[in-house]
């Protein structure tokens, strides 16, 4: 019956065409990359790799120095916010204390609170207290931001984590601290990591509060929203395809090998 | 428990007044208990009566509210779970999952820096014969197979006392058939001293050298498993451990060995060294492999009691033997298990029979009699409950 | 990665009785709590303070003194109200786009894909991918794409589809477009992890018990998916709402279609107009707790964190 077999297909075409309209400013911006520009990136005038072999040569390095920046504070934030958001969210799901519904809503807020509010509420108190705007602003800014995401990521980890591994380590004789070391934090390190490359993701794609609080200081994002009116460098398209391959490269890979591993699991046993 | 030391052997636990509470309820009220060095000693009972929690307690992984618990004579109750000499064999085995099967054998070894773990490790695991499979990681091992590592990872340290919190209950019947013998042979072997905790009845029975029965936070009944089993002390004790009929009713009189119970009009004798009470009102019971079934009414006999006529209401035919429901006016449905000795059932539904009992196989038990708890009522009819109800309508409108 | 933050919304809660009592927990919670309250709350009370500023008597542009200003609200709701409620209404039918976009999406990689986990895997990172460019960078290639000049729209010119004067870009359209887009991982990935828990048996269930396909759906499958399809939708609507990039003339915004974001840009970094930027921020968030509150009690899903 054609009716259903028509059903059939609907929903694969579907995702199909969905996911490569998802794909498309990705693929634009890759291929812009290679535009032999000039100041603006907006008509394609001609395919060069120049701007790939020579990406921190326009504008004194200035793209290279906001992308440095970015790494620079995306590492650092990612360190805070992880181990803050990964002891808050063990404490949570494994321990009893009061005021437990005050810390969950004191986690949950920055999420739900919009990215405007967020920047120009602390740029306010940074401003009050007169603390100029620089790097360390901006870190403690992302920090913030990023905990509720890793206490969120992590707390799914824990509440997985069979509380009988640890009582089983307690059982054969080994201290809280060896517990710890030898079965809890291995079994939470993908959570925790995942939590980490979350916070790291967030922190170097954010502009807004990054914008409130930079002062002088350039993050990748900021630079393209400064150079959005004057014009974009064909390196700013650079730097992001560069840094979207990685990423898709190291994604892929991770969920290739896993299955692969799962695979092999399976036939041995 | 130094480090670097076995124990020699296993050793007594004591648990004096122990009292557990959680926020909200009560687990344990009040618990006294000594097993003897050596014994397999199994804690028996229906889910939430504190058995896992009693087992918990001696582990250290919880701290009781009150009492004090003492192993081999040492008290132990402030130290934590790894200062124990006690090894839990978990219900979900908790094997570490990113550890091989040899280095989960030999966490415990290597925390007490013991010499030559990997060598133990190995010859536990061919204790349990699973020394092949020492470099898999537990996820590719089957049910069974992790239950043996997660027991040689007890084992292996030589505890005082080994704690097992229904082990089996995962595997698969033939499996667990099989591991309940390898478990007593281990014990016998090694000589520790088991602790047990089920809620299957066959399984403490097979196993156990002694059985205490808990319910609700205490323990109703403690001793042998034919103790227990043939002279029941409580209602519970006697509906947990396999099946009884029950009967409840005002001592007519007594003679110098024995007394004398009103069932409906029938003189019901049961022996005093058997009956807990000897006046007032008694619940009494026989189980039901104990009665005989008759056509006729039998010739009176001083050494039988004698109930009837009554009605086969039902037939379940298991193989082994055939389990008949007779339904007695006045007294209730009786439960009557008869070995197959010839060909399948001898009586059919419907047929008028009498049921007699040897006298000494009755009991009578220490409660205030009360009326039987619906939840002991077994559910043993075989019928839909759709036929059921039917059936009953049926009679109702017939009564009409 | 991200899969999991999204996953743990829609995830059963732990058993109370399991957790312990102990120092230790007060040990691992303060330095996070701390920092948070610091980083935080202190802000929000700060922009409460600021927000009922005045400007002071004797300063600059960008100076003001600490007072009890209320009137500030009233100025700033009279001039800016259709600004307010053009963010929320820009961000309810983004949100609404990316619902309709992402369920059939989230449907199809979550549960008829269930027997290719490889396929699963890699369908799901490319939804995320766009994450991996930048927000701004997107924004930019559909500014692009929509343009006047583009492919599109001389080809969408050249059969007539639009009027030739007729403009894509700085449009609402453009606006809601460019929100929709940004935010359809947000939304496809709790409908994901929802849906890729859905046991299918609830659904032959239906089946077998006289419900034809479409009926099934939205009896049995739309419920049990509440919980991603509510984490989604307030994923979607929060950033949606207080969003200023894609509203940006620089974007793909024009000069009415300004949301209430950049006009707390504005005020704050430009016009240096800090209580106006932080009434309008308090209003924005406001608002916002209101609605959420409002939603996520009426759809039954409580513990959201």
């Amino acid at each position: 019956m054609t009716r259903i077999s028509l059903g059939k297909w609907l929903l694969p075409l579907y995702t199909a065409l969905a996911l490569i309209f998802l794909m498309v400013p990705i693929v634009y911006t890759f291929i812009f990359s290679f535009n032999d520009s000039l100041k603006s990136n907006i008509t394609w005038r001609g395919f060069t790799f120049d701007k790939w072999l020579n990406v921190c040569a326009v504008q004194n390095g200035a793209v290279c120095e906001a992308f440095g920046n970015s790494l620079v504070i995306g590492l650092a934030a990612t360190v805070l916010a992880t181990t803050l958001g990964t002891m808050i969210a063990i404490a949570l799901v494994r321990y009893r204390f009061k005021f437990r519904a005050g810390t969950s809503l004191l986690l949950f807020l920055p999420m739900a609170t919009p990215e405007v509010v967020l920047g120009a509420g602390l740029a306010a108190q940074f401003l009050s207290l007169g603390v100029p705007k620089d790097m360390l602003t901006i870190i403690l800014a992302h920090t913030m931001f990023c905990i509720s995401f890793v206490v969120v990521t992590v707390k799914a980890r824990v509440a997985g984590l069979d509380p009988a591994l640890e009582e089983a380590g307690r059982d054969l004789y080994g201290s809280p601290a060896q517990v710890f070391a030898r079965i809890t934090f291995p079994l939470l390190l993908p959570g925790i990591l995942a939590a980490a490359l979350l916070s790291f993701a967030l922190s170097f794609d954010d502009f807004i509060i990054t914008n409130f609080n930079s002062g002088a200081v350039t993050t990748f994002p900021k630079y393209i929203y400064i150079s959005a009116s004057r014009g974009i460098p064909a390196e700013a398209n650079v730097i992001a395809s560069a840094v979207f391959i990685l990423a898709l490269v190291i994604v892929v890979t991770a969920q290739v090998s896993s299955a692969a591993r799962a695979k092999r699991q399976a036939r041995l046993s | 428990m130094s480090s670097g030391a076995f124990a020699d052997r296993g050793a007594d636990l004591e648990l004096v007044g122990i009292q557990k509470r959680f926020p909200g309820f009560t687990a344990i009220e009040h618990l006294d208990l000594v097993i003897p060095a050596g014994s397999f000693f199994a804690l028996l009972g229906p889910s939430g009566c504190g058995k896992t929690t009693t087992l918990r307690l001696v582990a250290g992984l919880e701290d009781p509210t009150g009492g004090r618990i003492l192993i081999g004579g040492e008290d132990v109750t402030t130290q934590k779970a790894y200062q124990r000499p006690v090894n839990t064999v978990f219900q979900s085995y908790a094997l570490f999952p990113h550890m091989t099967v040899l280095e989960n054998v030999a966490f415990g070894l290597r925390r007490r820096k013991i010499a030559d773990a990997q060598g133990k490790a190995h010859e536990a695991l061919r204790l349990v014969e699973l020394d092949h499979l020492a470099a898999r990681k537990p996820v590719q091992l089957s049910g069974g197979q992790q239950q043996r590592v997660a027991l040689a990872r007890a084992i292996v340290n030589r505890p005082a006392l080994l704690l097992l919190d229904e082990p089996l209950g995962a595997l698969d019947l033939k499996l667990r058939r099989q591991m309940q013998l390898e478990l007593k042979t281990i014990q016998e072997e090694v000589g520790l001293t088991f602790l047990h905790v089920t809620h299957d009845q066959e399984e403490a029975m097979t196993m156990a050298d002694t059985i205490a029965v808990m319910n609700k936070g205490r323990i109703e009944q403690l001793g042998a498993p034919e103790q227990l089993y043939e002279l029941p002390k409580t209602a519970f004790v006697a509906n947990f451990l396999g099946q009884s009929n029950l009967f409840t009713g005002p001592v007519l009189g007594e003679t110098s060995t024995a007394i004398a119970v009103d069932i409906a009009g029938r003189s019901i004798v049961v022996p005093k060294t058997r009956s807990h009470r000897h006046s007032g009102d008694v619940t009494i019971g026989v189980r039901p492999e104990k009665l005989t079934l008759h056509k006729q009414k039998p010739v009176p006999d001083s050494s039988h009691n004698v109930m009837g006529p009554g009605r086969v209401t039902d037939v379940s035919f298991t193989g082994v033997s055939t389990q008949y429901l007779v339904l007695v006016p006045g007294v209730g449905t009786l439960i009557v298990f008869a070995q197959n000795r010839a060909f399948g059932p001898v009586e059919g539904e419907g047929d008028e029979v009498w049921v007699t009992w040897n006298v000494e196989h009755g009991f009578g038990l220490d409660d205030d009699p009360v009326a039987p708890d619906p939840r002991f009522v077994a559910d043993t009819s075989t019928k839909s409950i759709a036929a059921q109800r039917r059936a009953a309508l049926v009679t109702e409108l017939e009564e009409a | 990665m991200a899969f999991a933050a999204f996953a743990s919304i829609t995830a059963p809660p732990t058993d109370a009785a399991a957790r312990r009592r102990s120092p230790v927990a007060l040990l691992l919670l303060l330095p996070g709590i701390l920092y948070l309250v610091l980083f935080f709350l202190a802000p929000l009370v700060s922009l409460i303070l600021t927000s009922l500023q005045a400007p002071s008597e004797f300063g600059d542009i960008g100076m003001y003194s600490y007072a009890f200003r209320w009137e500030n609200y009233v100025v700033v709701m009279e001039q800016y109200w259709p600004h307010i409620l053009r963010s929320f209404g820009y961000a309810l039918i983004a949100t609404v786009l990316a619902l309709a976009f992402s369920y059939p999406l989230a449907y199809f990689i979550g549960v008829t894909a269930r027997k290719w986990p490889l396929l699963q895997s890699l369908m799901l990172v490319l939804v995320i991918a766009p994450f991996f460019i930048s927000f701004l960078l997107r924004t930019l290639a559909w500014k692009q794409l929509l343009s006047d000049e583009s492919f599109l729209v001389t080809s969408l010119k050249a059969v007539s589809l639009l009027a030739p004067d007729a403009h894509l870009t700085g449009t609402a359209f453009s606006v809601i477009f460019g929100l929709t887009y940004n935010f359809i991982p947000f939304m496809t990935l709790p409908l994901y992890t929802t849906l890729e828990r859905l046991d299918l048996r609830y659904l032959e269930a239906g089946n077998d018990l006289y419900a034809n396909g479409f009926h099934t759906f939205r009896t049995v499958t739309i419920p049990l998916s509440m919980p991603g399809i509510v984490a989604g939708t307030l994923l979607t609507f929060i950033p949606a709402a207080g969003d200023y990039i894609n509203a940006s003339r620089d974007f793909l915004g024009g000069a009415d279609t300004q949301m209430i974001g950049n006009v707390i840009e504005a005020n704050f970094l430009v016009l240096l107009n800090y209580p106006a930027a932080a009434a309008l921020s308090i209003i924005l968030m406001t608002v916002i707790l209101v609605i959420v509150g409002v939603y996520v009690k009426r759809s039954g899903t409580e513990e959201l964190l």
